[in-house]
């Protein structure tokens, strides 16, 4: 008898779907999905958005979100074929057999009950162990997880922690009924680098040390072969490559995987310095309306003409704000901001018209950043109206050229970004801010919305435009791999301070300061054996000291 | 502790704003009091007597302060067309309109949540669309005319229930709870549609949020997810629910009242305003808002002292 | 006008029925309004169809004409309502600051004494006539249409599209007209067919009263205070009001329910 604790075989998901104007009907998500799960080991589910990953980690709870219904195929969990048995069953094995851990534990927390309650709820409910047993077993898993305190954190309510904490308490939950499985879907996909690499240590000698078995989704391929004994590549609801870590990672076979593992190869030359640089922050210290304390602290960057600055950092490191000071959103309470050879009002209404059409900005969620009601025509069109009085003919064959450029066409004019993809919509953003002509262009994040293969093409796109329209990016992010890929030189920001700041070969070379090692240490790496290389070097150094 | 402190003065400051809008309203307003009382053909002696007798001539700012502290001491003057005190007349007819209303909620309240639940339970299935139309139905008919059509069936035709609703001194409990049998299902029909859509609303949004998703894959069953995990965060938003229903209770009574003739507030104040006898209006306008601000209050806090962040802070 | 779905031309087709009653209705009423011509309460037949009224009017005639009054000063009231509302509103979303603070905390005191109450309290001292109640009614009801405008506008006001606007240096009117309202327009167009809905109850439960429309001008909620006598004695009379306010009711629901799914669903989509 093979000792499969988890057997798929062939499943379908169908959902159905609301379409705006349409009649509501069912369509197929997964086609016919199979793997197995042995007793212990960690099978890694990876994909992006849409394919699927997480309705096949709930369909081994038997379990479908909102609309969506299992419509075929099998799923063995212990031997039994949990699709056709009972109810009763079913609840059984939730909670008890499988457990869940969520990607935003913030969410997944009841606000109105103390974390102990919800740690042991399974558990008990289950018949596992009683209350009493069942408290000390959660508060082992508290200390073992790394929790500060763990005797009384289980007395606090879950909005009395921080984010990092709480999701290890998700974990604790998952792990106290000492269940056969656990479905980690995307557990640290919302926590910073630096927390995330904790977190991702502590679920890695959870598993190790009780001997769960694991299904571990997420879409960052370098976190999950951290992690897993085997990977499954999804993609739009079916299987790509399935295989063990090492293969998928070092011998890829398909196309697609082979895309994922080498993503963010974008090669990317450093440019020197000029001797003039076309923004220039001096001495900016800001705070918001109502709050008193400063949320920047005396920056100091350039930027030169054609250049990428990368500005770097965590959220709440006043990245964003440095963004909104500049853009003149923000007025700063001291400091000075030269651009292109003049001097800056400090707020938006005193600034020139010719200072608006140089200075273009690029944000996060291209969604939101269009006006939904007017075609991508429009939208483009509109700044070559308002800097340079384009009307007709003229104009429309400036948006052509520019619908060009960003590789879309002329097809898209009268399209409205409600029926674009993601990075068609970005595409746009950026195509309405170089018709503008700009000397320089602020990205806010404009690739932390997208999937890793879309926000590839996005940056190389940028690269790219960078070299024909000889444009200067600010480029806001929280992601080292971009910073990589694409920064002539790097200003590191930590709690409003830039901590580190100069060209990109000289920030990532040591040696570093502190905040910067810790940061750049821990960007996931897409090698086995990463984790515990950091996490060892870690422990070194602080015995070191 | 000092939220609720805060929304409590809120309150009180809203109060006082009121009785001055009131105050203003029925002064600042084109039309003069006695004119409207005496009519057009009045001499203008008789016009002076009357501004002399009601102190029109006084200050506006002088006449506000003195009826706001004699009404502070309970003390709201007298009807200019009967001359009696307004107190007095005011205090059965107030308890007559409270046991109305009473009854009314007793009956609406629990019956609105369970088919909102019942709505909740089955969402998209026949029990909750025919809720929907009902709601629907409900909320296109002013609430005189429902009176009307449960009179003309239940009392005319079936002659279940008296069509008049008159109750007195003279009446046990279940003689009076007969005659506001229909006022009291009437009231119960016009905010059941609100207060069902209401809950369902409130519940609904409760039930998507992720813990429930939590508590589902912990393996509970329907109703210790429902009991444990939903009913807790559900309680503020459904007392809201109830706290804004029962203001508009308050309002409906008005109507209903004058439906049925039943000797209440609303009577009172409808019929006074016909009559233009200011005095009489300011008082039932001014104890109908405390009435409604003072629900809006209760409803406020009871969210404070539910959400968990604020009880447990930091 | 393919993709009606069935419930929304039901609505479509008996508001514009009674539009176009309240336009003609002259012509359409068999008799005049305050022409008594039969006797008390007659039932229906050949001559009168529906009836005749407490003094032997032509109960017919009395509808058609009681509902020109209604939806006159109910659409009269709305407009106003709309338009002072929602201009307010706007301007309260755009200007913020102290402008918004004066504005928003005066809604909330007007809103914190019941619609009812507070047009009672006011009638007592004014003249009730039509412009009076017109007026009244608008003025009250446009506190509600501040607010929906305000909160549909203050949200438009942060999204990034409206900042990428700013940034480029646009004016203040082609930020409102350009990039707010036709964003908000689906939702307030919803909104004009509840509040015109909500006029004509409104008015109804003040003409019932006796300080609405007065007679011998008809209106709906006239006639039904005018015949309610009669339901003692099983004449339902009183009763037809309530058959034409909620069919006009439910009409114009489902019309605005239309209008707010159609507007959503269009192809930009409501962002």
């Amino acid at each position: 008898m093979s000792d499969n604790l988890l057997k798929v075989r062939d499943l379908k998901i169908g959902a159905t779907v609301y379409p705006p104007g349409e009649k509501p009907h069912d369509i197929e998500i997964v086609h016919g999905v199979s793997f197995d799960l042995e007793r212990g080991k960690v099978l890694g589910l990876i994909g992006e958005s849409g394919a699927g990953k997480s309705t096949i980690g709930l369909a081994s709870m038997a379990y479908g979100r909102g609309g969506v219904k299992i419509t075929g195929g099998e799923v063995w969990v212990n031997g039994r074929e949990i699709l056709k048995t009972s109810l009763k069953d079913i609840r059984n094995l939730r909670g008890g057999e499988v457990t869940y851990v969520s990607q935003s534990a913030a969410a997944s927390f009841n606000p109105a009950k103390k974390i102990m309650d919800q740690v042991v709820e399974a558990a008990v409910e289950q018949k596992k162990f009683s209350r009493k047993e069942a408290e000390a077993r959660a508060r082992e898993l508290f200390a073992k997880l790394g929790l500060p305190d763990p005797d009384n954190i289980g007395e606090r309510y879950p909005h009395q922690v921080s984010g990092g904490q709480l999701q290890r308490c998700m974990t604790a939950l998952a792990l106290c009924p000492e269940p056969d499985l656990v479905v980690f879907d995307e557990p640290t996909t919302a926590l910073d680098v630096t927390t995330q690499i904790d977190v991702l240590m502590a679920i890695k000698e959870a598993i190790r040390d009780t001997g769960v078995a694991a299904l571990y989704i997420t879409h960052d391929l370098a976190v999950v072969a951290q992690v897993s004994d085997d990977i499954m590549v999804l993609k739009m609801g079916n299987t790509v490559e399935y295989g063990t870590t090492d293969q998928i990672i070092n011998n890829p076979q398909e196309e697609y995987t082979r895309a994922l593992v080498s993503v963010r190869s974008i090669e990317h030359e450093e440019k020197k310095p000029t001797p003039e640089p076309v923004l220039s922050v001096e001495g900016i210290t800001a705070r918001y309306k109502g709050l008193n304390f400063d949320v920047l602290h005396n920056v100091n960057v350039d930027l030169h003409p054609g250049q990428t600055l990368a500005v770097v950092g965590e959220s709440g490191s006043g990245k964003s704000t440095l963004a909104r000071v500049i853009t003149g959103l923000l007025p700063p309470r001291d400091g000075e901001i030269t651009f292109a050879g003049r001097k800056l009002s400090r707020d938006l209404a005193g600034r020139s018209r010719e200072d608006l059409r140089e200075l273009q900005m690029i944000y996060q969620m291209a969604d939101v950043a269009m006006n939904p009601r007017q075609t991508v025509g429009t939208i483009i069109g509109r700044p070559l109206e308002f800097y340079f009085n384009m009307r007709g003919a003229e104009k429309r064959k400036r948006i052509i050229e520019l619908l060009d450029e960003i590789e879309l066409g002329e097809k898209f004019m009268d399209r409205y970004p409600a029926e674009l993809s993601g990075g068609q919509k970005q595409r746009v953003c950026i195509a309405r801010s170089l018709a503008a002509k700009p000397k320089m262009i602020i990205c806010d994040e404009v690739t932390s919305a997208l999937d890793p293969l879309v926000a590839d093409g996005i940056l190389k796109l940028l690269l790219d435009l960078q070299k024909i329209e000889d444009v200067a990016y600010l480029f806001i992010t929280h992601d080292l791999a971009t910073v990589r890929a694409i920064s002539d030189s790097i200003a590191v920001m930590y709690q409003g301070r830039v901590v580190r700041y100069g060209p990109k070969s000289q920030v990532l070379s040591p040696p570093f300061d502190d905040y910067t090692d810790l940061l750049l240490s821990s960007v996931p790496e897409m090698h086995l054996g990463w984790l515990e290389e950091v996490v060892a070097h870690r422990k070194m150094e602080s015995a070191g000291n | 502790m000092k939220l609720v402190v805060q929304r409590i003065a809120l309150g009180l400051l809203l109060l006082l704003a009121v009785s001055v809008l009131i105050f203003a309203g029925t002064i600042i307003l084109p039309g003069d009091v006695a004119q409207s009382i005496l009519g057009q053909s009045a001499t203008p002696e008789a016009l002076a007597n009357l501004r002399e007798e009601l102190g029109l001539n006084e200050p506006a700012i002088t006449r506000y302060f003195d009826w706001l502290f004699a009404a502070l001491q309970g003390d709201l003057g007298v009807a200019l067309t009967n001359g009696r005190d307004i107190a007095e007349s005011i205090g059965q007819r107030m308890s007559n309109t409270l046991f109305l209303a009473f009854w009314a909620a007793l009956i609406s309240v629990p019956l609105a949540i369970l088919l909102g639940l019942i709505a909740v339970r089955y969402k998209d299935r026949w029990p909750d669309k025919a809720i929907s139309a009902i709601t629907l139905a409900s909320i296109s008919i002013p609430e005189f005319l429902i009176g009307y059509l449960l009179m003309y069936f239940i009392a005319v035709k079936l002659g279940w229930f008296p069509s008049v609703a008159m109750i007195g001194d003279h009446m046990n409990l279940l003689q009076k709870l007969q005659a506001i049998a229909l006022p009291v299902m009437v009231l119960t029909l016009v905010v059941l549609a609100h207060m069902m859509r209401m809950t369902r609303a409130a519940i609904l949004n409760v039930m998507q949020s992720a813990y429930i998703e939590t508590a589902e894959l912990k393996g509970l069953t329907g109703f210790q997810v429902i009991a444990r995990h939903a009913f807790p965060n559900a309680i503020a938003p459904i007392v809201n629910v109830v706290m804004l229903n029962l203001a508009y209770l308050v309002v409906g009574v008005v109507v209903i009242e004058v439906v049925f003739v039943y000797p209440g507030m609303g009577q009172y104040l409808v019929d006074h305003v016909s009559k233009r006898d200011v005095p009489v209006v300011q008082a039932c306008g001014l104890i109908f808002a405390a009435v409604y601000i003072g629900l809006n209050m209760i409803a406020d806090i009871v969210s404070i002292l539910a959400n968990p962040r604020l009880r447990h802070p930091k | 006008m393919k993709n009606i779905p069935i419930s929304a031309m039901i609505g479509l087709f008996f508001t514009a029925l009674y539009f176009l009653m309240a336009i003609f209705a002259p012509l359409l009423a068999p008799y005049g309004m305050a022409e008594v011509v039969g006797g008390v309460w007659e039932p229906s037949s050949s001559k009168h169809l529906l009836g005749t009224d407490n003094i032997g009017r032509d109960l017919l005639s009395r509808m058609i004409y009681g509902g020109r009054t209604t939806i006159f000063i109910a659409t009269a009231a709305t407009i106003l309502s709309f338009v002072t509302g929602s201009v307010l509103g706007f301007f309260a979303a755009v200007m913020g600051g102290w402008v918004d603070q004066v504005l928003s905390r005066f809604v909330d005191l007007i809103m914190s004494i019941p619609t009812l109450i507070f047009a009672l309290v006011v009638l007592s001292v004014m003249p009730v006539t039509l412009p009076v109640l017109i007026l009244v009614m608008g003025l009250l009801d446009s506190t509600r249409v501040y607010r929906l405008a305000r909160a549909v506008a203050v949200d438009i006001t942060v999204m990034d599209y409206v900042e990428a606007a700013r940034l480029r240096g646009e004016k203040i009117a082609w930020i409102i007209f350009r990039e707010i309202l036709p964003n908000a327009l689906s939702p307030l167009v919803a909104e004009m067919g509840l509040r015109f809905i909500f006029a004509v109850l409104f008015v109804s439960t003040l003409s019932f009263l006796g300080l609405g429309v007065q007679p011998p001008e008809a209106d709906w909620g006239g006639i039904v205070k005018e015949n309610k006598e009669g339901i003692v004695y099983g004449i339902s009379a009183a009763l037809l009001p309530a058959v034409a306010i909620a069919t006009l009711a439910i009409s114009v629901n489902l019309v605005a329910d239309w209008v707010l799914n159609r507007t959503t669903s269009l192809k930009g989509g409501r962002g």
